[in-house]
């Protein structure tokens, strides 16, 4: 590389010069860098035995089934492992890094309890054994429970281990208000929408079936970019086959890169897109008429619907030509019903959120492709019997990637959640737990605990979370990392990494559905222990016992797996056991079943359920708000190398990349008097200032946009990589559209100025961090 | 004889550095050095734009530069065509790093010369170099040139267009890159068009 040659020939000047003007200095130095030529260089650690453990990744939530190699006591590769159908063998940059993070000397190494009398956010701690921190956690739980109910403390989490602190603990506890950010902030609408069309989630992972399609149509997707990595493979390889692929994106995105058309679309107007395209498909006829007469409901209403929708319409709206919009939906329909617009994950842009899936969900039912071969196919979760354990008081309420959850029953003991009312879905929203912190209502929320949630680098308004976080009696948080709004916590439970522990079986839904184990490869280093350790434990503080009869994490599995006929030891040879799926409508209709699961047994274009609830039954244009002038609407998006706030302090994936850029539009960037490379702030009009921020002047953005990657931003002295790195895309939400069907929060309506002339940070090298970093 | 190549198809490649990390966990190479990494280079202008995103690495030459420069003889080919270094012998002169036209070769700080060595270890098992059995567009190829039916040949041959890198250096790489996305063929080569690097 240009720096490695820089750097050499840096040093081969000085060593030259040094060479005639101080001989002996020079020598001497010299000899130092000569290795002896008859010492053995060290062995490599795959010169000796290597054993193989079978586990999955938790460096994103594509949960990759993996080959642990081990050798020497040390995990020191990751392998894909090619039996898993989310994996094949291949592997992602941050599946590949993610062993660096179990041996990140920054790690949260033992409990640490808040030293009396400081405040939160003082960073003041002192250590604790397990025993004394869970005790001082279930104390102040019985008081919570004793004054205001058990419903007042909030629970949240994001990972592997989320079931036991956002589903099982707050379901045996007795809270509703459990929630994840995965929802709300993140795939609820798309969710929520499906529910009300299909009848079904879209399962997490969204089940296109990208090896049998033919057209594709992306709407702000970034795929190659979060590196999901089967899908990411099938996407590779459907290009290959000669799919063609469109992209609609404000940016020249990864996947636009690829794409035989890009429509560099103005942010916040794809519903006009999607409806202009219901309007060809239906008023040219090339819809798939027999697919729409078997399976869907209210066709006829939306033949009315659509007709002022047209292209030229919609081209007065997004910036795309009519003439390109046409085309693009006749090619749609030429290659239907292998063409498909997939849902996006990340679906919380603008607050119309579930209306703007419902449409792109309606295009794809006129090209007759939901439940057909190319189109999006079906999958459940493979089926395995929980542990025999009495049932929970509470159903848990914080749902998931995969969809809603239910109501508190009228004649539970127990208070509905404290969002409930707010929105018209029923999956908690992570972010409507914040107010009654603050001001008790509907009624206050007075513990939290935060399960791998980062809630300073996920949920908007940063500085009222943190106001909120100051009235709590009780803050846990059950992390790896010291983050920052870790070090805000009253406890600090160290959890051990996914390389040193057991977590519950991984039960996937996909087009081949299957069980997934996670093996410890090597023991917890430090005083971390895992979460389902911390849960029992906890549970059993809180005389909650009876609801973890097992022994351990060995005996929970083990007898979860002989359900299905298969043990502990099996899962242990085999790493992943492979399902068939029932994947298209043929594979139902053969047992004359129906996957659909509304209330008509049909794909509802019209709902009668959101008439009746007041929405619009079908999908509707609402424009959105618009950058005051002097301002930019800010976007932000992946790095394929990191994952959320999660992975910036793991040093071989921050060697890769160590800082978020700004991607501003060359010729806004010639207006400000910004060059490429400069340091730039972010300002919002909340007066929220972030950075600085390197600015990349790019032709890849429009002008009315300006972009980051998600994630960066860190102020956490502690984690010594991440700190002080770029911007953060979160601290600049101040503000967000509560979608009111889904309780999506739209994060896209927030706007910034760019402030020039920033200093430059001089950030040193990733290498000499961490050279400089001794263990502590 | 076997002649060790690879090919990477550009048309595929997203940039996103699994190969890069895999190499560096494969080979415990030290942070801030790469045997492998990714240049990406967007050519044109708002909206008619091109991103070319293209892993770089030793291409282990035909007629490599870097060989006949090295005073210890620690740089040498092996017999399949893989150019490697033999650590003990390095003196960490830096000759051959100077003598590399594509920036190859780093300086691993404990005072040898490293670079990308086709993961020799991993072949002499029967597997696949690490970085190409990580991908996860499956953009890359790799096997014996004088094998017909190996995977890299097969890869080149069907490939809508072939690039080496700075053909005119007269190196003869055994890296090959296919499909170039811009029309002009790798990015490099292209003078006359608006150029950015980096921007992600």
């Amino acid at each position: 590389m240009g720096m490695d040659r820089r750097e050499f020939l840096k040093l081969s000047a000085a060593s030259v010069g040094a060479a005639t003007v101080a001989g002996q200095a020079s020598a001497q130095s010299l000899l130092d860098r000569i290795p002896n030529p008859f010492a053995p260089m060290p062995p490599q650690w795959f010169d000796g035995d290597v054993e193989t453990v079978y586990s999955y990744c938790e460096n994103c939530f594509w949960k990759c089934g993996i080959e642990v190699k081990v050798a020497g006591g040390k995990v020191r590769k990751v392998d894909g492992y090619a039996t898993n159908p989310k994996s094949r063998g291949m592997l992602c940059p941050r599946g590949q890094g993610a062993p660096t993070q179990t041996y990140d000397p920054d790690r949260l190494k033992r409990p640490l309890i808040r030293v009396e009398g400081t405040e939160r956010g003082d960073g003041q701690y002192r250590e604790a054994s397990w025993d004394e921190a869970l005790d001082y956690i279930a104390e102040k739980m019985f008081a919570i429970r004793d004054e205001h109910g058990p419903e007042s403390v909030a629970w949240f989490g994001h990972g592997s281990g989320d079931k036991w602190f956002a589903s099982y603990l707050p379901g045996a506890w007795g809270s509703p208000n459990a929630a994840k950010p995965s929802v709300s902030l993140c795939t609820g609408p798309r969710e929520t929408a499906s529910q009300y069309t299909f009848g079904r989630g879209i399962s997490g992972h969204e089940q296109i079936d990208w090896s049998e399609t033919n057209y594709i149509v992306l709407i702000g997707h970034h795929i190659g970019e979060d590196t999901h990595n089967t899908q990411l493979q099938d996407f590779a390889l459907a290009l290959k086959r000669g799919a063609k692929l469109v992209v609609a994106d404000p940016r020249f995105s990864t996947a636009a890169a690829k794409a035989n058309d890009w429509l560099p679309v103005k942010p916040g107007t794809d519903t006009a897109l999607l409806l202009a395209w219901m309007h060809v498909l239906v008023t040219e006829e090339l819809y798939d008429a027999a697919y729409v007469e078997q399976y869907t409901l209210g066709f006829d209403r939306l033949v009315e619907h659509v007709q002022p929708y047209t292209p030229e319409w919609a081209a007065e709206i997004t910036e795309i030509p009519a003439d390109t919009i046409r085309r693009i939906a006749r090619e749609m329909a030429e290659h239907a019903p292998r063409a498909v617009i997939p849902v996006s994950r990340h679906v919380v842009w603008y607050g119309n959120d579930t209306q703007r899936n419902r449409a792109l969900y309606l295009v794809n039912v006129l090209l007759g492709n939901y439940g057909k071969p190319g189109g999006y196919y079906f999958c459940d979760a493979p089926g395995v019997d929980a542990y025999p354990a009495p049932d929970l008081p509470l159903a848990p309420s914080s749902g998931g990637c995969g969809g809603s959850t239910t109501d508190v029953e009228a004649d539970s003991p127990f208070r509905d959640s404290v969002d409930r009312g707010l929105f018209y879905g029923s999956a908690t929203a992570v972010q409507e737990m914040i107010p009654p912190m603050l001001t008790g209502e509907p009624y206050p929320i007075k513990g939290l605990f935060s399960y791998g949630v980062n809630l300073f680098h996920s949920i908007p308004k940063v500085d009222y979370t943190k106001e909120a976080l100051k009235q709590l009696d009780l803050y846990v948080a059950i992390d790896v990392l010291p983050m920052e709004h870790v070090m805000w916590a009253d406890v600090i439970l160290p959890e051990a990494t996914y390389l040193e522990r057991y977590d519950d079986l991984l039960l996937q839904s996909y087009k081949t559905p299957f069980i997934a184990g996670r093996f410890p490869a090597i023991e917890a280093m430090y005083d971390t222990k895992p979460g389902w350790w911390i849960a029992k434990e906890l549970g059993e503080k809180l005389g909650l016992g009876e609801y973890f009869p097992w022994e351990d994490m060995e005996d929970y599995l083990d007898t979860r797996l002989r359900t299905i006929g298969s043990d502990l030891e099996e899962l242990r040879q085999q790493g992943t056991i492979v399902r068939r799926g029932r994947p298209y409508f043929a594979d139902y209709e053969r047992f004359n079943r129906n996957p659909l699961g509304t209330p008509s047994g049909k794909i509802e274009i019209y709902s009668e359920r959101f008439a009746d609830a007041g929405f619009d039954p079908m999908p509707t244009y609402e424009p959105t708000e618009q950058p005051p002038a002097g301002s930019y609407r800010l976007l932000y998006g992946r790095s394929p190398v990191h994952t959320f706030a999660r992975t910036h302090n793991n040093a071989v994936l921050m060697d890769q990349h160590g800082e978020n850029e700004v991607w501003i539009a060359t010729k806004e960037a010639e207006r400000l008097g910004v060059a490429n490379g400069d340091y730039v702030y972010l300002e919002n009009d909340a007066g929220v200032r972030e950075g600085p921020v390197k600015a990349a002047v790019t032709e890849r953005i429009r002008h009315d946009c300006v972009y980051i990657v998600h994630g960066f931003g860190h102020k956490a002295p502690l984690m010594r990589l991440a700190n002080g790195r770029g911007a953060s895309d979160t601290a600049l939400q101040s503000s967000y559209t509560l979608d009111p069907i889904s309780g999506g929060a739209g994060l896209r309506n927030n706007f910034v100025r760019v402030v020039a002339d920033a200093p430059n940070p001089n950030h040193p090298p990733i290498k000499d961090l961490v050279a400089d970093r001794s263990p502590v | 004889m076997t002649r060790y190549a690879m090919s990477i198809d550009l048309s595929a490649c997203v940039g996103c550095s699994a190969c890069s990390v895999a190499c560096t966990m494969e080979n415990d190479v030290p942070v801030g050095n790469h045997r492998l990494w990714i240049r990406n280079t967007t050519v044109g202008t708002f909206p008619n734009l091109t991103v070319e995103f293209r892993p770089e690495q030793c291409l282990h030459c035909e007629n490599p530069p870097c060989v006949p420069v090295c005073p210890t003889g620690c740089c040498y080919v092996t017999d399949d065509g893989i150019v490697d270094i033999d650590e003990h012998q390095c003196i960490a002169c830096g000759a051959c790093i100077a003598a590399c036209p594509y920036d190859a070769r780093s300086m691993h700080p404990d005072g040898y010369v490293t670079k990308c060595n086709f993961c020799r270890h991993r072949l002499e098992e029967g597997k696949l170099p690490a970085c190409v059995e990580t991908c996860p567009t499956l953009c890359r190829s790799f096997g014996d040139l004088d094998d017909p039916n190996s995977a890299v040949s097969i890869a080149i041959r069907e490939a809508d267009r072939v690039d080496v890198l700075r053909p005119e250096q007269g190196t003869g790489p055994n890296l090959y890159y296919l499909n170039a996305p811009s029309s002009f063929g790798l990015t490099s080569n292209i003078w006359d068009v608006k150029h950015e690097e980096g921007a992600h």
